[in-house]
């Protein structure tokens, strides 16, 4: 057992705490969030030539070999800055996916360009009804001469707007909740039939509605195999949940680095508020909980590419139920221990406790995943 | 001892909900169940509805233009007025200056100050926290230097809800800095109008705005708007946060909030079973507190004061009002992410990008957490329940 980085891992982690730190003070970020995309295509070029959008991928892929302790480095540092760049739908889980699931075709096509900074992505899978049920699919697929048509909604997709491909998850077959007879398929973010409505998210980033009316692809956009889809957008996504609760950890390590510092200085009662037993307590609590967040996600960090299907979901769920609680417990502690400068615009804090909240809540929040470890604990 | 209400009472709530239907605005109502921010208007139209009828000042003595209600009536208007969607009483004027104008006020501030607010012709303000003094607020050092017939008063306040609607602003102000820190202080009614009063507005982290700074900059108010004796301040404070305490549990607006909560939480039961037994576990949490209010209130129908365990209520009725919100964003999941300021504040046509009762989940539950913050954070109840009622 080992449980240090590597000097190749020490630079990655040296170079992206450079980067939050020159291109993410909290007034920069806030002008990228005001900017028409949400994001800079300067700071996306410059994640090319760091080598960061093909780190995670084999060197056949056009990568540079890395996993997923690389994507945890980075997105723990992205936590940190709250970085708006869509890492997370066009890396981990567009570029993941077709990674592992795609054609040599596609991977050429696709990945190879991703890789370079050329290409974006994104995943349709969430509906109206579906909740956190990943298999709850209506959108449509039916065979259309050689290739398919692609009718239904799709909600809540990250970075649509961007995304040269999204990836949409639909139903070829089975009735509306099953996981057999769902097939995946790369779509042209620009394809004829396809209509988005654009809007910004709590944490300020962008997200669409998608109306999919008769959109026509080829035989060749399935990723994956036919009704066979559910498999690869489950691992996806767990792959995703354990990269987002490296984010977390960062954010949690943000957050209570500020509140400690304003409990050091804020005074009343004529000393600083830190001198409070109460405070004190509270933030020993923020700091044992940003450890549990660290553990679990190493821990799911390590697993995540087991063979066994089974390790890797318990891995994923077990951690997103700590980044949940843990999320939760230091972005109201922060709030709270700020007064009422925590819930203005004005400080960061209430901007990490806004993305601490909407992390719990994608892809299943604490008491899904709760839920989901548990069940697969006893069928164990 | 009995709960049940006699034929009066129910007739009384009647006339109450009678009322309410006749005289709430329909787009009022509807910001209330869809969770709009409410405008100026909203409040005050509203208000001075309740002022015609005499019911804005609901906890007022009859002596001084109040129905002079007994606990079951107030009960019971708070109640079926949070039912029908009313939005809450604001109570800067009615519930906290009011009480403290005819408790220290002489006649001629009497007469002067409580029609307007009896009415809502007025729209009132808060003038207590500072940047230095929050937690700590015998710390403020908003400065009232007498000259004459005036003061200069020099200084800024935070914090400060609805300072934008203000008309008057009631300040606490320090008149000695030689005395304690509490022995100081004096309690002053300013204009908002008076040069040298500047208001700029603070966002939260929802986008709402609310609450403003306040800069007093040489501003000359007369002395005949000081309230009780110059230095004496700190009574009416106290008095008056006793007061701001019992009611900002807000146990009507938890209890349609749970109900709400009921409704759209049907959806999201046959992913999460769990939801029903944690919406079950803060509606008889509710429940505790409501009746501890009403505990509360008859020992001060029997002519007692709000004592320091009311306390207790503002720290259960903050956690309750948090814990609504929290579950309420959580029944819809991922469609609390969309982020649509438009359908939250303004008048549009906008349509919700997912559930209609989506788009303000999220945003409450940011913003709730003002409420272990504000009107004595959980930190500071907690300390006088201690040291008041348990003598730790």
């Amino acid at each position: 057992m080992d449980l240090s980085l590597s000097d190749e891992q020490k630079q990655l982690q040296e170079q992206a705490e450079r980067f939050v730190r020159d291109k993410y003070a909290f007034d920069a970020r806030r002008k990228i969030a005001a900017t028409e995309r949400g994001w800079l295509p300067e700071n996306w070029a410059q994640f090319a030539e760091l080598g960061w959008l093909g780190m995670s991928f084999s060197e056949e892929d056009g990568g540079y070999g890395g996993g997923p302790i690389e994507t945890m480095i980075v997105m723990e540092q992205f936590g940190k800055g709250l970085v708006l760049e869509p890492f997370l739908p066009t890396v981990v889980l567009g570029g993941g996916m077709i990674a592992r699931s795609g054609s040599k075709a596609q991977k050429e096509a696709l990945l190879a360009p991703m890789i370079e900074g050329k290409k974006q992505f994104a995943l349709a899978w969430l509906e109206r009804q579906s909740r956190y049920n990943l298999a709850d699919v209506s959108l449509k697929a039916t065979k259309e001469g050689a290739g398919w048509s692609l009718s239904g909604h799709k909600g809540v997709v990250y970075n649509a707007a961007s995304a040269d491909h999204i990836i949409v998850l639909a139903r070829t077959a089975g009735s509306a909740r099953e996981p057999k007879g769902l097939t995946l398929f790369i779509v042209d973010g620009k394809a004829k039939g396809l209509s988005r409505r654009d809007y910004p998210t709590q944490d300020a980033l962008r997200a669409s509605e998608l109306t999919f009316d008769k959109v026509s692809v080829g035989a060749d956009a399935v990723l994956g195999k036919v009704d066979e889809g559910f498999a690869v957008v489950e691992d996806g996504v767990d792959r995703a949940i354990v990269a987002l609760c490296a984010e977390a950890t960062g954010c949690m390590d943000a957050i209570n680095a500020a509140t400690l510092e304003y409990i050091k200085t804020r005074k009343q009662f004529g000393v600083p508020i830190g001198k409070f037993q109460v405070l004190q307590h509270r933030m020993v609590d923020c700091f044992t909980n940003a450890q549990e967040a660290r553990s679990m996600t190493l821990m799911a960090s390590l697993k995540i590419d087991d063979k066994d299907p089974v390790v890797r979901a318990k891995a994923a769920s077990g951690a997103k139920v700590q980044i949940g609680k843990s999320g939760k417990f230091c972005g109201q502690s922060a709030v709270q221990m700020h007064g009422g400068m925590g819930v203005t615009d004005e400080l960061s804090v209430s901007h990490y406790f806004k993305r601490l909240t909407m992390i719990d809540l994608m892809f299943g929040n604490q008491q899904h995943h709760l839920t989901r470890y548990s069940n697969l604990a006893m069928a164990a | 001892m009995d709960l049940a209400l006699k034929p009066e009472h129910k007739a009384f709530a009647d006339e109450v909900r009678d009322f309410a239907r006749k005289n709430l605005s329909p787009a009022t109502r509807e910001k209330t169940f869809s969770g709009k921010h409410f405008d100026r208007d909203d409040h005050v139209v509203w208000q001075q509805a309740l002022g015609r009828q005499g019911w804005l000042a609901y906890t007022w003595p009859k002596k001084y233009g109040g129905p002079g209600w007994g606990v079951t009536e107030r009960f019971l208007f708070e109640n079926v007025l949070a039912e029908e969607g009313a939005p809450r009483i604001i109570p800067f004027g009615v519930k906290m200056v009011g009480p403290v104008i005819y408790t220290f006020g002489n006649d001629e501030q009497k007469e002067r100050f409580l029609p307007g607010i009896r009415s809502s012709e007025v729209s009132w303000c808060q003038g207590y926290s500072e940047p230095g003094a929050g937690s700590d607020l015998a710390n403020l050092r908003t400065r009232a230097v007498r000259e004459g017939d005036h003061y200069i008063v020099n200084g800024q306040k935070t914090w400060t809800s609805y300072a934008h609607w203000g008309d008057w602003i009631f300040c606490l102000v320090r008149t000695n800095t030689e005395a304690k820190a509490q022995e100081g202080i004096s309690f002053l009614l300013i204009d908002m109008k008076t040069p040298g009063v500047t208001v700029r507005p603070i966002i939260m982290l929802d986008g709402a705005h609310a609450v403003n700074d306040v800069f007093l900059d040489n501003v000359k108010v007369p002395v005949a708007n000081l309230i009780g004796k110059e230095n004496e301040g700190w009574t009416c404070a106290k008095f008056l946060l006793a007061n701001e305490r019992l009611g900002i549990a807000e146990v009507p607006a938890s209890k349609r909030g749970v109900g709400m909560l009921r409704a759209i939480a049907t959806d999201s039961l046959r992913d999460d079973p769990s939801m029903a037994e944690k919406i079950a576990d803060v509606d008889l949490q509710v429940q505790a507190l409501e009746m501890s209010e009403l505990r509360a209130l008859s020992t001060m129908a029997l002519g007692g004061a709000p004592g320091p365990e009311v306390s207790t209520l503002k720290v259960r009725g903050s956690e309750i009002q948090q814990r609504i919100a929290e579950l309420a964003m959580e029944a819809v999941g991922e469609y609390a992410a969309p982020y649509q300021p438009g359908m939250l504040f303004h008048d549009t046509n906008e349509t919700p990008v997912g559930p209609d009762h989506a788009p303000p989940a999220a945003p409450r539950y940011f913003n709730m957490r003002k409420t272990s913050i504000y009107g004595g954070s959980t930190e500071i109840q907690k300390n006088i329940v201690s040291k008041m009622v348990l003598g730790l």
